[in-house]
């Protein structure tokens, strides 16, 4: 049945996908079912708490918002593509170290947020950061320790690019 | 091997090991932590079982009445579905906790509004949540009662003979002896509105059930063994025949304490109609109108003091609503009832305590389990007794603190160290509280910005209350497995606080091995032993000490039975763990709860050792009113608390921290909007809570003194920090505004009925 549906391709960590769905099926459906990436958490299915965010095309998202077939030919980037062959992204080093993640369901929205913040804005102010993760709720650490996780990633990518200048 | 004495907690035990710790009280990394992070952690919605089909839920739509036609309309194929109503449980029709009032299914009547009383399975998801508008059922509505005035006044009685869920009466020396002597009395009333968890993930479960196996449950839940308890009675089975296993759980904060016994017991029902695993995950619109939230209360204080500001007699006066069914209340009325006088000696104390049934969903578990109820009417009520008598509230306080050697209300002694005043100080130091209030109380005059200081201060009782933790008669401990990891064996949970870390952390500790060879065994009631439930702050305190007995008591009996030497590496641990597994078998050491000495509640006086331990703490809030948009926004926050021994820092400080934010939700953002019994608000669209923009610096010190009978030193600490901010919050809002608020939420709507009050001259004063 699920054959008679338009295929649908995009890009996901990387990777060409083609999956044939009902166009109007979530994103975040598409990655956890049928592409089986259930790094991707559902939280509300209205678009306020953030937890199902990914980047498409360099943008965040929030993937229960979003019907697959605007996903058509987009690049995807899930919580499953931060780490780059085991080595944690230096954000997720920075979670671990701080205590940025207590029950871990808001993490993977929370890494997505704060990794595009980091891309647009490498050197965020601790009121930058706050604005940029205002859309994913966190309900355990009281976002203090996210704050300071972010902080320390984004220092912590200064010294890699101060190590290769040297 | 099962302790008995030599590390047992009889008797009293000198603690030297906190200078010397390898891994308590280190920051180690959360033990799951890269899993969560990697989005590798799999959540009861990430799991799959082969052949799985999905469940839905058809509920109440009254708060009352007799059910007359369940009604399922033929243009859908009902072959197609499992259909599971009341008739279909095999054992009892209850969910078993306390009392059993709470059916699994309505059977011929309903007592709230979306109460469960059909439920549908069926291989595709959408087409199951279809099917649940599918089901007509028609009524003959019954009166209903919605509040706890409504409920007092016993018109309907909706609940047993008289509409009251449970009552205590706490009393000490002789209230009414002492009005007539007083210098002043003051009195006030006081409200607090329900509260939703918000846990992220919502409650979730897969259950499976075969004739032989009979039935096993997946799910995001606080307490395995409550699961275990309740689907034994749904399904009259035996206890092997009933298997629950928690999945990474993304929140609780109390929410999964009770409900997922419901839950399990529907999709297990399901299971077994159908003959496929079925899992059932609410979506945010029916976990908000179905399960669990905080209790809402109304407090009313009557104080006495003599001319010195010093208290001669507390008269309170507690109710809870409990909602349609008892569930928790009885305890959560307890750990109300006890914490209702604060931090304070007062010679003469009566607590009249009650929670009454109303036709709302019942109301649970949370976070604090009654304090912050308390707390609120408390802290509260001691700012209003300061501006009524003329003192200054820091020194009103001051005046009445508990210290050691003093009795509680319930004649418990202080016998461990309390110092309310060092961590008074040191709050004030911290927040640099006087040049602040000075410094507001000069800008404010010619700003519509209007800044207030406030601060609470309370205890929070570790552990369950009174005789609790000896009826738990818990077992914990840890074994070695052939490929040479230790595992840590309780039922005890993670759902974010911290459990896996500070477990494991306790075990290496006590065993001298490193954190990476310590793992935790499954929360799975087929392999693990019943250490509890996962809440009352009692983890590290109570489970925690089981950890290090047992850790220290395998050591013992390696260097008895297996020749392991008075100081060994981590190769020789386990090599003495295989010389071990040769002669005698398994490597298990487990060992059962021990009462700290002198502890006795008696629960006939309502008297006694109410807690083993209390944690202290003091908060100050900043606040910021804005007398142009009536919002409330709390700028700056500081929490000084004594814990016990902090195992984990980075961890601690995360709990005090979250702990803070949810509490300042629960003053000033998070209002649960009942009509006719059905929660309004049940979305995140409309039920706020503070967001990463709302959240203040929250600055957090300890004061650390272990207690000797905890976990390396420990105490509670997850629901401490739940207790302060609503109280401090206001307090500061009325040092600011001078207007006394007595009820949360306190929304802007709330503070402009106020404050439009206030004399125009000052508003146009500061155009």
């Amino acid at each position: 049945m699920s054959a008679s549906w338009p295929a649908i391709r995009l890009t996901v960590n990387g990777e060409t996908r083609t999956v044939n769905v009902p166009p109007m099926k979530r994103l975040l459906d598409v990655l956890r079912e049928d592409l089986h990436l259930t790094g991707t958490k559902e939280g509300c299915g209205e678009g306020e708490c953030g937890s199902c965010s990914v980047l498409m095309n360099g943008e965040l998202v929030n993937s229960c918002l979003v019907p697959a077939l605007q996903a058509e030919g987009a690049t995807i980037q899930t919580v499953e593509g931060l780490a780059v062959n085991g080595e944690l992204h230096p954000l997720q080093k920075a979670f671990l170290a701080r205590g940025g993640a207590q029950c871990g369901i808001c993490t993977p929205g929370m890494l997505m947020a704060a990794a595009q913040l980091l891309t647009v804005n490498p050197h965020p102010t601790l009121a930058e950061i706050r604005e940029g993760l205002a859309g994913n709720l966190c309900r355990c650490t009281g976002f203090i320790r996210i704050f300071e996780s972010v902080v320390e990633a984004a220092a912590s990518h200064e010294d890699k690019q101060a190590a290769h200048a040297r | 091997m099962l302790c008995h004495n030599p590390f047992g907690d009889s008797g009293t035990r000198i603690m030297t090991t906190h200078a010397t710790t390898r891994i308590v009280g280190d920051s180690v990394p959360r033990k799951e932590g890269v899993d969560k992070l990697l989005g590798r952690a799999r959540y009861v919605d990430d799991i799959e079982r082969e052949g799985m089909w999905h469940g839905a839920t058809v509920r109440s739509t009254i708060p009352r009445g007799l059910i007359q036609t369940i009604a399922f309309d033929r243009r859908i194929d009902w072959t197609e579905f499992a259909v599971v109503t009341a008739d279909d449980i095999p054992g009892q029709n209850h969910i078993q906790l306390i009392v059993a009032d709470q059916p699994c299914l309505a059977d011929g009547r309903v007592n709230h509004c979306d109460e469960a009383i059909v439920l549908l399975a069926h291989p595709d998801k959408r087409k199951v949540r279809e099917a649940v508008d599918a089901v007509r059922i028609e009524y003959e509505p019954l009166p209903p009662v919605f509040t706890i005035e409504e409920s007092e006044r016993r018109n309907p009685v909706v609940w047993g003979a008289d509409n009251l869920l449970k009552s205590f009466l706490l009393e000490k020396g002789n209230v009414d002896s002492a009005w007539a002597h007083a210098a002043h009395i003051v009195e006030g009333e006081y409200r607090t509105g329900a509260q939703e968890h918000l846990y992220i993930e919502n409650n979730g479960v897969i259950a499976e059930w075969s004739e032989q196996n009979g039935v096993t449950v997946w799910g995001s839940l606080q307490c395995p063994f409550y699961v275990h308890k309740s689907l034994l009675a749904v399904f009259d089975l035996p206890e092997d025949k009933v298997r629950v296993i928690q999945t990474e759980t993304g929140g609780a904060f109390g929410g999964k304490e009770d409900y997922p016994s419901v839950l399990a017991a529907h999709a297990a029902l399901l299971a077994m109609k159908s003959g496929h695993p079925v899992k059932m995950v609410y979506d945010r619109i029916e976990d908000l109108a179905a399960t669990t939230k905080r209790h809402p209360s109304r407090i009313g204080h009557r104080t006495a003091l003599d001319e010195n500001g010093k208290l001669l007699a507390m008269d309170i006066d507690l109710a809870t609503d409990g909602g349609a069914y008892s569930t928790l209340s009885s305890t959560v009325l307890s750990r109300a009832t006890l914490h209702s006088t604060g931090p304070y000696v007062c010679p003469n104390v009566r607590v009249r305590s009650h929670s009454w049934a109303t036709n709302t969903v019942p109301y649970g578990a949370f976070r604090g389990f009654g304090a912050p109820q308390a707390i609120f009417a408390i802290e509260r009520h001691m700012d209003e007794i300061a501006s009524a008598i003329g003192i200054d509230p820091i020194e009103l306080r001051r005046r009445n603190f508990l210290h050691d050697g003093d009795t509680t209300a319930t004649e418990q002694v202080m016998r461990e160290p309390v110092i309310m005043d060092r961590l008074l100080d040191r709050a004030l130091a911290e927040s640099d509280y006087h040049t602040r209030r000075a410094q507001f109380a000069r800008d404010n005059r010619a700003s519509p910005i209007k800044r207030g200081i406030g601060i609470a201060a309370f205890y929070h009782g570790s552990g369950f209350t009174g005789s609790g933790e000896r009826y738990l008669n818990s077992l914990a401990g840890v074994d070695v497995t052939p490929e040479g990891k230790v595992r840590v064996l309780v039922s005890s949970t993670e759902f974010g606080q911290g459990t896996n870390t500070v477990l494991t952390q306790i075990a290496a500790e006590s065993i001298g091995i490193p954190y990476d060879d310590v793992t935790m065994a499954p929360a799975d009631t087929g392999i693990v032993p019943n250490s509890g439930p996962t809440v009352a702050s009692r983890t590290s305190m109570v489970v925690g000490r089981l950890i290090e007995r047992a850790g220290l008591q395998l050591v013992a009996i390696l260097r008895d039975a297996a020749g392991l030497s008075e100081h060994f590496s981590r190769e020789e641990f386990f090599a003495a763990c295989e010389r071990y597994r040769a002669i005698k078998g398994d490597v298990v050491s487990l060992c059962r709860y021990e009462p700290p000495p002198g502890i006795f509640w008696d629960d006939q006086k309502y008297r006694g050792e109410a807690y083993p331990a209390f944690a202290w703490s003091v908060h100050v809030a900043q606040v910021a009113v804005d007398t142009v948009t009536y919002t409330a926004e709390v700028e700056e926050f500081w929490a000084v608390q004594e814990v016990g021994r902090v195992l984990n820092p980075v961890l601690a400080g995360g709990q005090i921290e979250g702990g803070v934010a949810q509490g300042i939700g629960y003053a000033l953002y998070e209002k649960v909007l009942l009509q006719n019994g059905h929660m309004a608000n049940n979305q995140m669209t409309n039920y706020i809570m503070p967001t990463a923009e709302d959240v203040p610096p929250i600055h957090v010190f300890f004061e650390q003194i272990p207690f000797q009978h905890g976990g390396y030193g420990a105490k509670g600490i997850g629901e401490l920090p739940h207790d302060g901010p609503a109280p401090a919050i206001l307090n500061a809002i009325k040092d600011a505004t001078g207007i006394s608020f007595h009820a949360i939420p306190l929304l802007p709507e709330d503070l402009f009925a106020e404050l439009a009050k206030q004399s125009p001259a000052e508003e146009t004063a500061t155009v």
